[in-house]
């Protein structure tokens, strides 16, 4: 929150006085080329595959030429290829482990934030060790956990969407937890009392206070989950099996490993396709970004 | 207050009036009070009575199909998890469970046992020829071996089918007619019709005709079916589909003495400390089981030339390359906050916004897209920029490298802009302007208050972002695929392979190598210790851990 209030500070001390031109190039002007050459940089491989996209010949080689033609033809070839059950695999794994991932997230960092129990520093230092033991390290495990799983009950074994939803979700405390403990304890805890005081039970008090004062880093972690589970390849190549379950990324990549020259235009006309539901909802919450990247470490 | 004030911290146990024992009305205001719903039946004790009805049932189902399949390990977890679910939901004495538990079943399921699993099987030699247990070892080989043993019966026979599952049928010397599959072992069936040694008919199963026979021929000719459930008295197949023979296996298994038997050499197998079965002269037979090899895996990695000599150098490079990704990204990521950090430069949103698209962009995109922008022969860089020089930006070991860096500098220097300018915006004005008063000049006062106070929020996030890139598979496995390939190794692992994906070829999960999750597993041990070896320290340097209060 401090982050938060502190922007509205002038950082540097500005002069109202009009500055002749060359002490506004000197003073700002530098900037401003800086700053154009840093979004060429950032922006022209984002224009190149939009370019590419649209080209009509679909070839690594022939999409060189920025909009040389223009030609919808890569996004209508993708109705002829899995894509599209892969961009809806990709959402569905994505969406219900961002609402499962703040969900129980946000539950725990609650009650490592409001009550004082045994175990619980044990439990926040136990989290910060076993989150620097990243699941994809331990995928060879996971594969032979599903495999036994899946004996017993198929849908939580291999090649099912909803197992690797429930490996995602396996890390759902952890880091997050983190981030939003931080952000928890910055709520009043005046706020519960006074709520107690009226008669308001713990479950009111979370439902209806406290997870309304802490949105911005449910959005943040939320989103950061959303994007973590949207590009996320090695988990689910190995659960994945069957080609109409896999997700983007590893639909994608089969594209380019195995014929990298004569799926190009396939690929940029997937990847624009594929990139647009994470930039709107960056673009959408990111005034909420700057605040909760650094919620959990800067306090104060 | 009449009723006892509940302590602020609101503590699991329940608050009890110091004197005098409540009275049946005053428990029952007591329970609201407190959030337990048991007492009342409001709509959360409603709802949460139907989510637990579900979860039970969902979890009795998991119950009931481990105890048929034998899985206990499962079932008792199982049992666990759903004895812990009801207990922590219907008392009143766990609290703070309620919230931690739905995340904490998740967790301990796959992430703790994931990991301590992980720690059990880099002990192990799991992997190619050891994939489970003994005795399925043991019925394995009697299976491989088998032989058809020279004037062995014969038996006229009929394919048949059920649905995909194929059977087949035969006709004794003395006109029985026995059905088997591939599962299940040869059986008499009464009602079944043949004439003249020719099956006509058998109930629930279709007979197949030759046009059918010769669509699924390798299916035929690959089917066994056990003569009984002893392995050791070999099975019925088939080359033409007409007669059966029966095959034996030539090894035969004595359970008394744990010992294979050659029938044809003579030769003795006895089980040896890798879960194989080994002859006086050292032969072992091909299919082995799993047994704990202790440091075995962990030696191979330092000590096998196969695998230290690769090792060593994808480790230095996993270092350098995290290392230099971190502090790479940070540079620029600072350079550009503290460019923007000035109130007077218009569209300062414009430029942001533009800047942190690679930000925005999922990561494997980006590495895909890169693998193409930087191809040899067709990539924008050499074929435009460039002027069509052909400069192998993936394919030379050390440009190879250079791309890996420079593309996740691309990816990963709006991450650092970001926290930089929040960490910026986050300096209070007045210690710049007391630095100023002090007489400070923009260099000292960036040397002496800037850089401090920027480090200690950001300190924590590099360490994280080190701990990422230290296993950023997707960009080095999208990018380069680990290549270019060592010249010498007999593995398959190249010059920008880093830890991670070095276990990812080794695993052999991918099948472009023999399977070893003994020694990936083994590695990511290794990994895990470095890694949080590396941050423990970074941490403890940065006193993160102080804030755990």
């Amino acid at each position: 929150m401090a982050t938060l209030a502190a922007r509205t500070a002038p950082p540097v001390v500005t002069s109202q006085r009009p500055l002749s031109r060359r002490r506004w190039f000197a003073e700002i002007g530098w900037r401003h080329v800086v700053g154009v050459a840093a979004v060429i940089y950032a922006g022209f491989p984002i224009v190149y595959v939009v370019s590419a996209s649209l080209s009509e010949t679909g070839t690594l080689t022939g999409s060189n030429e920025l909009f040389a033609d223009v030609s919808l033809a890569n996004y209508t070839a993708l109705n002829g290829t899995l894509f599209w059950t892969w961009m809806g695999n990709t959402l569905v794994i994505a969406i219900a482990t961002a609402v499962g991932t703040v969900l129980m997230g946000a539950a725990a960092a609650y009650a490592f934030s409001r009550f004082r129990f045994t175990g619980r520093r044990f439990g926040l230092t136990a989290l910060l060790i076993v989150q620097m033991f990243p699941q994809m390290l331990a995928f060879v495990s996971i594969f032979l956990l599903l495999l036994g799983l899946g004996n017993v009950v198929p849908i939580l074994g291999l090649n099912s969407t909803l197992a690797l939803i429930c490996v995602y979700l396996g890390g759902a405390l952890g880091v997050n937890t983190f981030l939003m403990y931080g952000f928890f304890n910055t709520v009043p805890r005046e706020l519960d009392e006074a709520a107690k005081l009226d008669g308001a039970t713990h479950a009111q008090i979370y439902w209806t206070i406290i997870l309304r004062l802490v949105a911005p880093i449910l959005a943040v972690v939320g989103l950061l989950s959303f994007i973590a589970s949207f590009g996320e390849f090695i988990i689910a190549r190995i659960i994945l099996q069957s080609e109409d379950n896999w997700t983007l990324a590893v639909g994608l990549y089969g594209w380019i490993s195995q014929l990298l020259e004569a799926n190009w235009g396939l690929f940029t006309a997937g990847a624009v396709i594929a990139a647009i539901p994470v930039l709107l909802l960056f673009l959408f919450l990111q005034k909420y970004i700057v605040g909760g990247l650094t919620a959990g470490s800067v306090k104060g | 207050m009449s009723s006892p004030q509940s302590p602020p911290t609101d503590a699991p146990a329940p608050a009890q009036p110091p004197t005098v024992p409540p009275t049946r009305r005053a428990r029952r205001s007591l329970g609201r009070r407190d959030g337990a719903h048991a007492t009342n039946f409001s709509r959360g004790y409603l709802l949460k009575l139907v989510l637990l009805a579900v979860v039970d049932a969902l979890g009795g189902y998991v119950v009931l199909a481990a105890w048929a399949q034998g899985s206990f390990g499962i079932l008792w977890s199982m049992v666990a998890l759903l004895v812990a679910a009801n207990y922590v939901y219907f008392s009143r004495r766990a609290l703070p469970l309620k919230y931690i538990l739905p995340g904490l079943a998740f967790l301990l399921v796959y992430q703790i046992f994931v990991v301590l699993f992980t720690g059990f099987v880099a002990f192990t030699n799991y992997g190619d020829g050891h994939n489970s247990t003994k005795s399925d070892a043991i019925e394995a080989l009697l299976i491989q071996n088998e032989r058809r043993v020279e004037g062995s019966d014969a038996y006229p026979l009929t394919v048949l089918a059920d649905g995909d599952e194929l059977a087949f049928a035969i006709v004794t010397s003395d006109g029985d007619v026995r059905v088997g599959r591939a599962q299940s072992p040869l059986e008499t069936v009464d009602d079944a019709v043949a004439t003249d040694d020719v099956v006509t008919a058998v109930p629930g199963y279709e007979i197949l005709d030759r046009q059918a026979i010769l669509q699924r021929q390798e299916d035929v000719t690959t089917l066994r079916v056990p003569v009984s459930s002893d392995p050791s008295d070999g099975s019925i197949r088939t080359q033409d589909a007409r007669s059966g023979y029966v095959f034996i296996s030539t090894l035969d298994y004595d359970a008394d003495a744990d010992t294979m038997t050659d029938a044809t050499t003579g030769t003795v197998y006895r089980p040896n400390d890798d879960g194989q079965f080994e002859s006086a002269d050292g032969d072992q037979l091909a299919v082995g089981w799993r047994v704990v090899v202790g440091f075995d895996n962990f030696v191979k990695a330092f000590a096998d030339p196969r695998y230290a000599s690769p090792f060593l150098k994808i480790f230095a490079w996993t270092i350098a390359f995290a290392a230099l990704s971190v502090v790479s990204t940070f540079l620029l990521g600072l350079f550009l906050a503290m460019v923007f950090n000035d109130e007077r430069v218009r569209f300062r949103r414009i430029y942001r916004t533009l800047m942190i698209l690679p930000y925005a962009i999922p990561g494997f995109l980006a590495a895909l897209l890169w693998s193409g922008l930087l191809n040899r022969r067709f990539g924008f860089i050499n074929q435009v920029l460039l002027g069509g020089a052909e400069i192998g930006w993936l394919t030379d070991p050390w440009l190879a490298k250079l791309a890996v860096l420079g593309v996740n500098l691309w990816l990963g220097f709006p991450y650092m802009f970001l926290i930089c300018t929040g960490a910026l915006q986050s300096i209070p004005g007045d210690v710049m302007e007391a630095a100023k008063l002090d007489g400070a000049g923009p260099i000292r006062t960036w040397r002496s208050v800037i850089m401090p106070l920027l480090l200690v929020s950001t300190a924590p996030l590099l360490i994280s972002s080190f701990a990422f890139n230290f296993n950023n598979f997707t960009l080095i496995y999208m990018l380069t695929g680990g290549g270019p390939r060592f010249a010498d190794a007999s593995v398959p692992l190249g010059h920008t392979d880093i830890l991670i994906s070095m276990v990812y070829s080794i695993s052999g999960v991918d099948g472009n190598a023999a399977k070893d999750y003994g020694l990936a597993s083994a590695l990511s041990i290794v990994i895990f210790v470095i890694v949080g070896t590396i941050s423990a320290l970074a941490f403890r340097q940065t006193r993160k851990l102080e804030e755990i209060n």
